[in-house]
This record gives structure tokens, C-alpha cells and sequence, in this order.
């Protein structure tokens, strides 16, 4: 495998409420810190991740390309996922060795809809989306599979919001308190807030990694798996693919000082950390996490961002970055990140 | 997202003609949408299947390795194996594995009232169904409950054939209510002549010497005829007493207490509410007087006496 780390990384202040920036509008500062914090105006390879559906129309993520300067023509690709799997992509097309740097990018703006129902239709057109099933409401039932306890979810997401207050990036939210349902046994705060926000992150290879950054945060692992779509088919009080995925890319290897997850309901941490046999030790999304800010179809990006920001700044020798997509974690990427 | 995917009702605002400082705060509806609904064919599993529902029975299908997948798929997820062709009714019974409680319901809901989404693993299915169960309120769910599927009367094919599961029939509320004509007897009519005029009307055994209120025409500890009659005053001590936390007709409000009261000059206590002080303040041995209805409005009924009161005398000695 070819060496390849993460030099740079860039996130917006993320904001709840839609402030009227078009979509290139959101994402060019974000690409503007990374290629001045790289040193590079060009890349071998460019890859980003968004959903349409989001916006509410078609290809939408062509329009985005005009923060790019798609000119002359630039290689370049998109998943309609989260753009965690677009730094996948990237990380495969390095592989390859023909190119030594990419330009990773991901950006969503929930707040122009309505998130909850934008995500029934990503559920399988004969089974699920007819019966209007929701996004929180499949999550509860989730919740309520693992039977998770009221305390400690509590803790997470009082733990998550306080972190989250400490970093600019993320939503300024209050202790949670109240005891009504949004869909039981889900509480309003156990659901990541909606949240406009973009996210950009810069891969290279090799040597020219160490030349454009200090601490690179190496890619020692990285691997994806993916269970049955229909929840009945599963056992949702765990989580196969995200433990398959984190055996995949090694993360029991060594002791890991920072895990950021991907958990967009405070349950979804609990199942994670049991996934990824995360010991008491394990720094968890200490930047506050979804939970804080969730800008989706960035969300992930941000995730692997954050875990190679510890890395780089030195406060981590081991992180990990955890992204998940589909409903109730159906799908799930681990990478990790070393020194 | 498709090509094809039609954007219907968007309004343009007519951006060019507003000034740019209020142009930043436009905002126009947008609406995504397949107008008609969108065609898609569903293969010969879940074609099957939903022709099933249309009929009224739900199959699932068995793979290779003996499982039966309810809703049936086309693959085995464990294996990536083509199921077989063989389709086995299930249910319609099942039992809920996990469930989660929507107290408000979203448009795009089955239901309009509060209901339960529940993974139910149908009698004889080896995967869990997902579906709404209508059971009126959140304590009614828990893991184990028995559901049975409530059909729309007419059916298309369709998962919302099942409009919802509900619990099976576990209880009956059998009403019940037959109608009487009572007569107090004499002694309770004899008593209630005194209530009318304000008076409590007692009796004194002969034989034991005891005074019982309300007025009654035998004793019941020396089982004779009582003759003395006996008007005793509507002063009297509290006993014992309960405070009552659940709503009673006859009763102003709640908590309210009912009180044993030791008529003065009686010797069996009588049941009435007491009332005119707060009841974490009623205590055995208080005095109390009887709080009478104004005089017009008085019949030969116990609701002449509102309740018992305090006096503010010291306590009585039991």
C-alpha cells in the first residue's frame, strides 16, 4: 500500500439556520484554507460528496464544481454519499500511483428542507419509504432495540454539547434538559441538530506529504462494510459492519487516543464505541460530534478531519475517524490515523 | 437522483427588479415531485408478495438455507444466494421485538392519532416486519406484545394494505348497568326528616344504653327494638379520617377528607366529609360542626350537611 496522509483540513462555522449562501458560496472558503494551508492550487485528483436531495434538485453538485476553477478540465468525481466515501474514492485513485495529492470535499444544507423526510427517501421504495417511516422514528426504534440507558445517554449528549461550545466550528447548545419524547425513546436532544456547514480535506502521498505538512496524519487502515438495508433482516442493538470495518482497518492494533464517530442519535455512540471496542481511555468526539454540529453529507468528512487535526497539531499519536451512511448505521467506515 | 426527476412549483422571484440589499433576504418554495407518483416494477419476490397482500395473506419466502424472509427479498442477506421460489404464508400474528412511540404524528405517517412503529416477527418468519401498531397509547407497547395486521378494505397491492398491526384481544370491557327504585326504610326516612329541618336525629338503646346516630330501630349489639329517639348537636370530634386523592362526585375536590365523627352525645361515629381547613391539617380529636346548606335550598337528603368544619376549639381528648 502506498502511503498517504491527510496534510490539511478546513471546516466552516457551522450555522443552523440557512444564511443565504448558495452552495459554491459555501464551500469556497473552505477550499480557499486548505489549498492555502497545502501550497496547492491543483490536484490529481478531486472528489466530493453531497446529496441532491438535500437541495431538491438534480446534479446540483455540478453547479458546486464552480469553486473548484474546473479549467482546464480537472479529473474529478462525486458520491451521493456522505464525503467520507469521497475520501475513500480518493484514497483508492492514490493507490493507484499516478497521481500524489486530492482535493476531498463534502457540503449540505438540511435547513432549505425537511431533514426527517428528505432521509425516507433514501429507504427501499417497497418496504419502508410508503409507510412514511422517518428518519428520528426509525432511529428510535433502534434506540429502543439497544435498550440504552436514559442516564448515559444523557451524559453523551451533555458531554457532546459541552465540547461543542468549546469549538467555534460547531452549534452553541445548552445542557439538554426536558423529559418529552420526539419519538419515544428518543428526546429532542438525542437527535443532532440541523446544521448548514461544508468541509474540505487535502490527501498526499508519500514524500510530498512530509513536504506539505509537518505531522501528516497517516492512513494506516481505512475500510468500509455495509449490512441488509430492510432493519428486520439485522439485529440494530449492534453494529456488524462497523465492527467488520474497524477489525478491517486495523483499529485494535494500538491504543487509540481519539475516536470521533459518527453518531447522529447520542444511542448511535453507544453502539459504536462497543463496535470499535473503544476502551474508557479513547478520547470520544471531543469535538462535540454530530451531536454539536451535523452538517450532513460533511458530517463524516468532518469526522476523519477532526481525528487528523489531533493528530497534527500533536495532541494525538492515534486517532480514528468514523463515518456512517443509510438508515440506523447501515453502513460504516473506519480510518484510521497514526503519526 | 434521476435525470428525470421533475421540479414542480418552483416561484422565481423576481430577483432582478429588487434592490440588492432586500434580494439577500429572498427566499422562494420549491417543490420535488413526481407528479402522478413514480412507476416502478417490482420483480417476481415482491411482486408476489404484494399480490399476497392484495389477497389478504402475507408470505415470505424461504432461502437456500431453510430461513423464511418476511418481507421477502430477492437475495438472502446473509449469503447473496437467489432465495428459492418457495413462498410460505405467515402470521398473520407476530410478535413486537422492538418498538418506538410517536406522539405526533408527521404527514407522511399511516396514522393520524399517536401510534407505535415495531419491528413484529410474524408467526413462522425468521426476519422482522416494519410496521405501524395501533395501540392507543405508549403503555400499551412492550416488547412480546401480540399484533395482528387490520386490513384496508381496499387493497391495491401495496404495503399500506396493512393500514396497521394492532394488539390481539387480550380483555373485553363488558358495560354493565341495571336501574333501581330505593325507599330509605323508616328509620333512614325518620333520620332524614331531621336532616331537612337541621337536626340529626339519634335513638338509645334500652337494653345497652348506647346512642347511635343516624337514628335506626334496633340495636345492633343487643339485637332489641329501640323506642327512645334522641336529637343530639351538630358538634362533634374526628376520630379517624382519609384524604382522598381520587375525584369523587360527591365530593368538591381533591384531596378531600372523609372523617369518622363522634357526634357529641352519640356513641358510634358517623362518616361525613370534613372541609374549611387544608387536609394535611385534620387531625384525630379536632372539633368540628357541621357546615349546613342555606335553609331554602335544604331537601331530606345528606347534602344538606356541605361537610364538617373546624370550631377552633382545643382538641378533644379520644
Amino acid at each position: 500500500m502506498r502511503d498517504v496522509a491527510v496534510v490539511a483540513f478546513a471546516q466552516t462555522r457551522h450555522s443552523a439556520t440557512d444564511e443565504g449562501l448558495g452552495e459554491s458560496e459555501l464551500i469556497l472558503p473552505v477550499l480557499d484554507e486548505v489549498r492555502d494551508a497545502s501550497g496547492l492550487r491543483t490536484f490529481g485528483f478531486t472528489c466530493s460528496g453531497s446529496c441532491d436531495y438535500l437541495a431538491g434538485a438534480p446534479f446540483s453538485f455540478v453547479s458546486a464544481l464552480d469553486a473548484l476553477g474546473a479549467w482546464p478540465p480537472i479529473s474529478e468525481s462525486h458520491v451521493e454519499m456522505d464525503a467520507a466515501w469521497a475520501l475513500y474514492e480518493a484514497w483508492v485513485r492514490l493507490q493507484h500511483g499516478d497521481v500524489d495529492t486530492a482535493l476531498v470535499y463534502g457540503f449540505g444544507k438540511s435547513s432549505q428542507g425537511d431533514l426527517r423526510e428528505i432521509m425516507t427517501l433514501q429507504l427501499d421504495p417497497y418496504y419502508l419509504a410508503p409507510l412514511g417511516l422517518d428518519q428520528v422514528s426509525y432511529a428510535a426504534l433502534q434506540a429502543s432495540a439497544r435498550g440504552a440507558d436514559r442516564a448515559e445517554l444523557d451524559e453523551i449528549v451533555r458531554r457532546s454539547r459541552a465540547a461543542g461550545r468549546d469549538n467555534p466550528c460547531a452549534l452553541d447548545l445548552p445542557d439538554p434538559e426536558g423529559d418529552g419524547y420526539e419519538v419515544q425513546p428518543l428526546r429532542p436532544y438525542d437527535v443532532a441538530p440541523m446544521t448548514d456547514g461544508a468541509a474540505a480535506v487535502v490527501l498526499a502521498a508519500g514524500d510530498l506529504a512530509r513536504e506539505l505538512c509537518e505531522r501528516p496524519a497517516w492512513i494506516t487502515g481505512i475500510a468500509h462494510r455495509i449490512e441488509p438495508h430492510y432493519l428486520g433482516m439485522r439485529d440494530l442493538a449492534r453494529s456488524a459492519s462497523a465492527a467488520e470495518a474497524a477489525r478491517a482497518a486495523g483499529v485494535g492494533k494500538g491504543h487509540v487516543d481519539v475516536a470521533e464517530l459518527h453518531a447522529q442519535f447520542s444511542h448511535e455512540e453507544v453502539i459504536l464505541r462497543e463496535a470499535l471496542e473503544l476502551p474508557a481511555s479513547t478520547a470520544v468526539n471531543p469535538s462535540g460530534g454530530p451531536l454539536a454540529a451535523n452538517p450532513v453529507m460533511a458530517t463524516g468528512l468532518i469526522r476523519i478531519g477532526e481525528a487528523a487535526r489531533r493528530i497534527t497539531d500533536g495532541t494525538a499519536s492515534r486517532a480514528v475517524g468514523h463515518a456512517a451512511s443509510g438508515p440506523c448505521l447501515q453502513h460504516n467506515l473506519v480510518t484510521v490515523m497514526e503519526a | 437522483m434521476p435525470s428525470d426527476a421533475t421540479a414542480a412549483g418552483t416561484t422565481a422571484a423576481g430577483a432582478a427588479a429588487v434592490p440588492e440589499g432586500e434580494a439577500r433576504s429572498l427566499v422562494a418554495g420549491h417543490v420535488l415531485e413526481f407528479p402522478g407518483g413514480y412507476t416502478r416494477t417490482t420483480g417476481p419476490v415482491i411482486g408476489r408478495f404484494l399480490t399476497e397482500l392484495r389477497d389478504g395473506r402475507i408470505v415470505g419466502v424461504r432461502t437456500a438455507g431453510g430461513r423464511t424472509l418476511v418481507p421477502p427479498l430477492e437475495y438472502d442477506p446473509d449469503t447473496g444466494e437467489a432465495v428459492t421460489g418457495e413462498f410460505a404464508e405467515v402470521g398473520p400474528a407476530g410478535t413486537v421485538e422492538s418498538w418506538s412511540w410517536v406522539s405526533e404524528p408527521r404527514p407522511a405517517h399511516p396514522l393520524e392519532r399517536p401510534f407505535a412503529w415495531a419491528l413484529i416477527r410474524l408467526d413462522g418468519a425468521d426476519t422482522a416486519l416494519v410496521h405501524a401498531v395501533d395501540a392507543g397509547d405508549a403503555r400499551a407497547m412492550r416488547q412480546g406484545l401480540r399484533v395482528r395486521p387490520r386490513w384496508k378494505a381496499a387493497r391495491t397491492g401495496h404495503i399500506t394494505d396493512i393500514e396497521s398491526f394492532v394488539p390481539e384481544v387480550t380483555r373485553i370491557v363488558s358495560p354493565v348497568r341495571t336501574e333501581y327504585r330505593v325507599r330509605p326504610g323508616k328509620a333512614l326516612a325518620r333520620f332524614l326528616d331531621g336532616v331537612a329541618r337541621g337536626v340529626f336525629i339519634g335513638c338509645r338503646c334500652g337494653s345497652c344504653g348506647k346512642v347511635y346516630v343516624p337514628y335506626r330501630l334496633s340495636c345492633p349489639e343487643c339485637g332489641v327494638a329501640i323506642t327512645e329517639e334522641v336529637e343530639v348537636p351538630d358538634t362533634g370530634t374526628i376520630t379517624t379520617f382519609a384524604i382522598n386523592n381520587l375525584p369523587d362526585p360527591r365530593a368538591p375536590e381533591v384531596p378531600f377528607v372523609s372523617a369518622y365523627i363522634l357526634l357529641d352525645g352519640s356513641d358510634i361515629p358517623m362518616i361525613a366529609l370534613v372541609g374549611g381547613v387544608p387536609a394535611h391539617e385534620v387531625r384525630q380529636g379536632m372539633r368540628v360542626r357541621a357546615v349546613w346548606v342555606p335553609e331554602e335550598e335544604r331537601t331530606a337528603s345528606m347534602s344538606n350537611i356541605k361537610w364538617f368544619a373546624p370550631t377552633g376549639e382545643p382538641d378533644a381528648e379520644l
